[in-house]
């Protein structure tokens, strides 16, 4: 998937990747895509809620070797 | 649509729940509410300058997994809890219990309370710190970080009449 730009949240905990994507989403302009890597299991449901609640919508989310990757579209 | 609104109030002074009330108004700094946590009596030494005052204590303390930041699995996973007469003669115990739990902090990419206190700040939750309390334990504003409002119960409520979300922590 395009994105255009990424974030590196691997190896953090709750609630850094969501303040760190939050930042990043300030970053890009409406319509462009962030693309996120966590290895926080608990950023699953977090990413939902997230987006949920704040508008921006997940495109999708993936998980391969415990890592997982997401790609929100910024309000 | 209006602006969800959140309002915590602290009054616990140790390094462990000191996680709880800046994890949660981050977060909802970060979902889009407007915040404000109102520190009272033991919180208000989560608005110290120096917040290596900041320790957690095994002591009385039942429910506090007690486990090594190092070594193979199997030693990580051993539980050194023990009885609180023990605990109480050995000097320095609460000390070393702290160092212990930051080293643990840091191996699970947890921030330390120093970062997500300021994390709270660039996303704008307001502290206010409890004037009666700061007198009452012969504090001084200086002992305090800037950008702090004192006021009492008063303040808190005309905030806290209009929020979402209300935890006393």
């Amino acid at each position: 998937m395009n994105f255009d730009k990424e974030l590196d949240a691997r190896g953090l905990n709750c609630p850094l990747p969501i303040l760190r994507a939050k930042k990043a989403l300030g970053e890009v302009t409406s319509g462009q895509v962030l693309k996120i890597l966590s290895t926080d299991p608990g950023s699953v449901k977090d990413f939902a809620a997230f987006a949920k609640q704040t508008g921006n919508e997940l495109l999708s989310t993936a998980e391969a070797g415990g890592e997982f990757t997401f790609f929100m579209k910024k309000k | 649509m209006d602006t969800k609104k959140m309002a915590i109030i602290a009054t616990k002074g140790t390094l462990d729940w000191a996680y709880p009330p800046f994890i949660l108004a981050s977060t909802a700094a970060a979902l889009g509410y407007e915040t404000q946590i109102f520190f009272t009596f033991y919180g208000l030494q989560l608005l110290r300058k120096d917040l290596s005052v900041l320790k957690v204590s095994p002591l009385g303390n039942p429910g506090m997994p007690m486990k090594m930041p190092f070594g193979p699995k199997w030693f990580k996973s051993i539980n050194w809890n023990m009885p609180n007469a023990i605990q109480a003669i050995i000097p320095g115990y609460e000390n070393v219990a702290t160092a212990l739990m930051k080293q643990t902090i840091a191996n699970n990419g947890v921030a330390s309370i120093p970062e997500l206190r300021e994390l709270c700040q660039e996303a704008e939750v307001k502290f206010i710190a409890c004037q009666m309390t700061v007198e009452l334990f012969g504090f001084a504003h200086s002992d305090f970080i800037d950008g702090l409002e004192y006021g009492g119960a008063a303040t808190f409520f005309e905030f806290a009449g209009e929020t979402d979300v209300c935890l006393f922590i």
